[in-house]
């Protein structure tokens, strides 16, 4: 057990910490992805190879040697210092890993370059009102036509959809073929005629997702990712691959701490939150699992560091735990401030900018999307723990 | 950056499973719950050199740290094997190195031919009116849930936070047997009437210190404890056949285990990080130890229950055994502190009580 990072790492520490201190009055604070600042930082960060890290440079990318202490020490850093840490987005995490895996050499000169730099937005089109947890049953048909396939169906939680700019879509192309081996992953233009992109509003107000209806949409036959019918593979290929870029890894303690700090600020009847013993009691729960998760993600970074598989059911719990607790954490906070709690919207009462209720809903959200809890168990019994799988129901 | 076992804390976490599964299976657990007689599975440890774990090789021990001791204390779990070690092992040991008093003791720890027990109960709370005075070298009152009941010397902790020890058999001294649900850990309550004692310390971080080593290694006990009811659990459903297949094809049983599973692994790198804080983060040690304890034992209740009813009516039984180890994480729950009052003293560690 060494919890440190030695010197190289120290040493890149402070490099890190030095470009934010001289350029960090550069990151643009808005959410507007087109804005020129937000374009402007991208490239600086890919520059000094702080996004698009590991891309290798002929694409685009900074063309680092995949290090993942390297991009945690960028992710805390720019955590600690609140600065904006480049784009994501589903283009930059999922699509461009699939292409340098799965794409032909046109494909990634065409692609990987303007997506990184932000001038080219992704949004995903897998799942379908009929094909959620169950994606490999998916329903929206590609047929080629001359040089063109031709897309009818529907796809659901297109996230960013309304304002993509391309997107990368799970079709089938080969009916007759058993589910997983009738799909194809094609890439096309939001511009192309005879797409329908309908807002979805979730529970918080926000609708970052879409509905997104296609009525012969025609793409350019040579617009397919890997070979026809291979598309599940394509999907799955960057399932093992760890990305480069990661959130904030001390999100949950931040929000934790927050929370503590709150249940101090706030009184009922004049006596502070924390002075009630059943509201110290909550959070000391909260606290003792969000350590067991802290460690928990500890040791399965220190597990990918050493290329081993030692941690594997760890790694394999913390989508399904992390989004938990986060919701029951938000949770917690909205009970201490009772009726204060349920302020949204322009309330003037409003703690913390409501972040409490967002979040509280939002991963609920997430303990849904994503694989839903459900399945995620599923996945720890199955392959986790090598229990057998639920028999088939053949339809009649 | 590592975090993780070394090769060595790998082997000999192996090497005490092993001995555990060929010396003390639960056929032997059973004889022990009737007879109380587990010291052939404690030589056997103390020739594994289990007794020495965490006196220093000054004091003639192998001076390992307290991650390999948390190690043992998971394998023990794991058989839920009877033997003082807690108690003689590592309760002792530490007042004893911590205060710096009586050292010579500890080679006779080490060598298995002293065997101690721990009178702690009451500086977790007292219920029943308990606890001991201290008059010159004098000890008087009683004392409770003592652990273990063969001991040749007890650590005896007195009403100003003190510690004493106290001999089998010194003037003034009686003990009885307190029937309890854990068979593999006997407990004893202690009438002391003027008894003479050897003080120990009388520095209350002493004290301490031994309640945050003694909750860590309790800990991860229940993480074995809890991991073998998992994987007793899985075998089970995995074999166990209704409606013509396994039943743990049934998503209503797998689910069941994928939520231990989920439970118990961030467990793991919890106890593993107290028993480092132990060693290399001591400022953290006491914070670990309580939020340790008390998670590991809130996660072993949900195990504890959960796997017994994958078991169905197989695990209520007292055929397959399971019972034993339900009854261990029952145990750690409530000793050294249960999982409210060690919360509480978490909020208090942190400065969340108000004064």
């Amino acid at each position: 057990m060494d919890l440190s990072y030695g010197p190289e790492y120290e040493a890149f520490r402070e490099e890190v910490s030095a470009f934010l201190k001289t350029h960090g009055d550069k990151a643009p604070k808005g959410s507007d992805m087109r804005s020129k600042a937000v374009l402007d930082w991208q490239a600086l960060l890919i520059e000094h190879g702080y996004a698009a890290r590991t891309i290798p440079r002929e694409y685009g990318g900074y063309g680092a040697e995949p290090d993942i202490l390297k991009s945690r020490i960028i992710a805390e850093e720019f955590a600690s210092a609140q600065v904006n840490s480049g784009l994501g987005g589903q283009g930059i995490s999922m699509l461009v890993p699939t292409l340098l895996e799965m794409g032909s050499e046109e494909q990634k000169k065409r692609f990987i370059a303007p997506t990184i730099r932000g001038e080219m937005i992704w949004c995903q089109g897998y799942s379908e009102p009929g094909a959620g947890s169950d994606l490999a049953s998916l329903k929206t048909k590609a047929e080629l036509d001359g040089d063109e396939w031709v897309v009818n169906g529907q796809k659901i939680w297109t996230s960013t959809a309304h304002i993509a700019d391309w997107i990368f879509c799970l079709v089938r192309t080969e009916p007759d073929a058993p589910k997983h081996q009738g799909i194809s992953f094609l890439l096309f233009s939001m511009d192309t005629p005879g797409i329908e992109v309908r807002p979805l509003v979730d529970m918080t107000g926000n609708a970052n997702f879409n509905e997104t209806f296609f009525t012969d949409v025609r793409v350019p036959k040579e617009q397919i990712v890997g070979a026809r019918g291979q598309g599940w593979q394509v999907a799955n290929s960057i399932l093992g691959f760890e990305r480069d870029s990661l959130g904030d890894p001390n999100a949950m303690l931040s929000r934790l701490n927050r929370l503590t700090e709150l249940m101090r600020e706030e009184t009922v009847d004049g006596q502070r939150v924390i002075d009630n013993p059943i509201f110290r009691d909550r959070l000391m729960r909260i606290q003792g699992r969000v350590m067991s998760l802290r460690f928990n993600e500890l040791r399965v970074l220190s597990d990918r560091v050493s290329g081993k598989s030692d941690a594997r059911l760890a790694r394999m719990v913390s989508k399904l735990q992390g989004t938990e607790l986060r919701h029951d954490l938000e949770a917690l906070a909205i009970d201490a401030l009772g009726e204060l709690g349920l302020a949204y919207g322009d309330n003037p009462y409003l703690r913390d900018k409501g972040t409490w209720q967002y979040y509280y809903m939002f991963f609920l959200g997430l303990i849904i999307g994503g694989g839903t809890s459900q399945i995620q168990k599923n996945i720890i019994s199955e392959r986790g723990l090598g229990m057998p799988k639920e028999p088939k129901i053949e339809r009649k | 950056m590592e975090f993780g076992l070394s090769e060595e804390q790998t082997l000999l976490q192996d090497s005490v499973r092993r001995f555990l599964e060929d010396n003390a299976p639960l056929d032997r657990v059973r004889a022990f719950a009737d007879e109380a007689d587990d010291s052939d599975i404690w030589q056997g440890l103390i020739d594994l050199g289990i007794g020495g774990l965490l006196v220093s090789e000054d004091n003639g021990g192998i001076g390992l740290g307290h991650l390999d001791a948390v190690l043992v204390a998971e394998a023990l779990g794991y058989s839920a094997t009877p033997a003082p070690f807690l108690s003689t092992a590592v309760l002792l040991p530490t007042a004893l190195q911590a205060a710096g008093a009586h050292t010579d003791m500890l080679a006779d720890l080490v060598s298995g031919s002293l065997r101690a027990g721990a009178a702690l109960a009451e500086s977790n709370g007292d219920r029943l009116n308990g606890g001991v005075s201290c008059a010159g070298s004098n000890l008087t009152g009683t004392t409770r849930f003592v652990l273990d009941s063969k001991a040749d010397v007890y650590l005896v902790t007195d009403s100003d936070s003190g510690l004493h020890l106290v001999d089998q058999g010194a003037s003034g001294l009686s003990a009885r047997k307190l029937s309890h649900i854990d068979a593999t850990r006997p407990l004893t309550e202690l009438t002391l009437d003027n008894t003479p004692a050897r003080r120990v310390s009388d520095d209350p971080a002493v004290l301490q210190r031994v309640l945050t080593v003694g909750r860590t290694m309790l800990a991860a006990d229940t993480l074995g404890a809890a991991q073998f009811m998992l994987d007793a659990a899985v075998a089970y459903a995995n074999d166990r056949e209704q409606f013509n297949r396994p039943i743990g094809s049934f998503q209503a049983v797998k689910h069941m285990c994928a939520e231990m599973a989920a439970e118990i692994e961030p467990c793991r790198a919890l106890v593993w990080y107290a028993g480092h804080a132990l060693d290399e983060a001591p400022e953290e040690a006491e914070l670990m130890a309580l939020q340790s304890k008390a998670h590991t034992s809130e996660v072993g209740k949900f195990v504890a229950k959960t796997a017994t009813e994958v078991h169905g009516g197989m695990g209520f039984t007292d055929l397959v055994g399971l019972h034993y180890w339900f009854k261990r994480i029952g145990f750690n729950r409530q000793m050294l502190g249960n999982p409210e009052f060690l919360r509480e003293q978490a909020a208090r560690v942190q400065g969340l009580v108000a004064a």
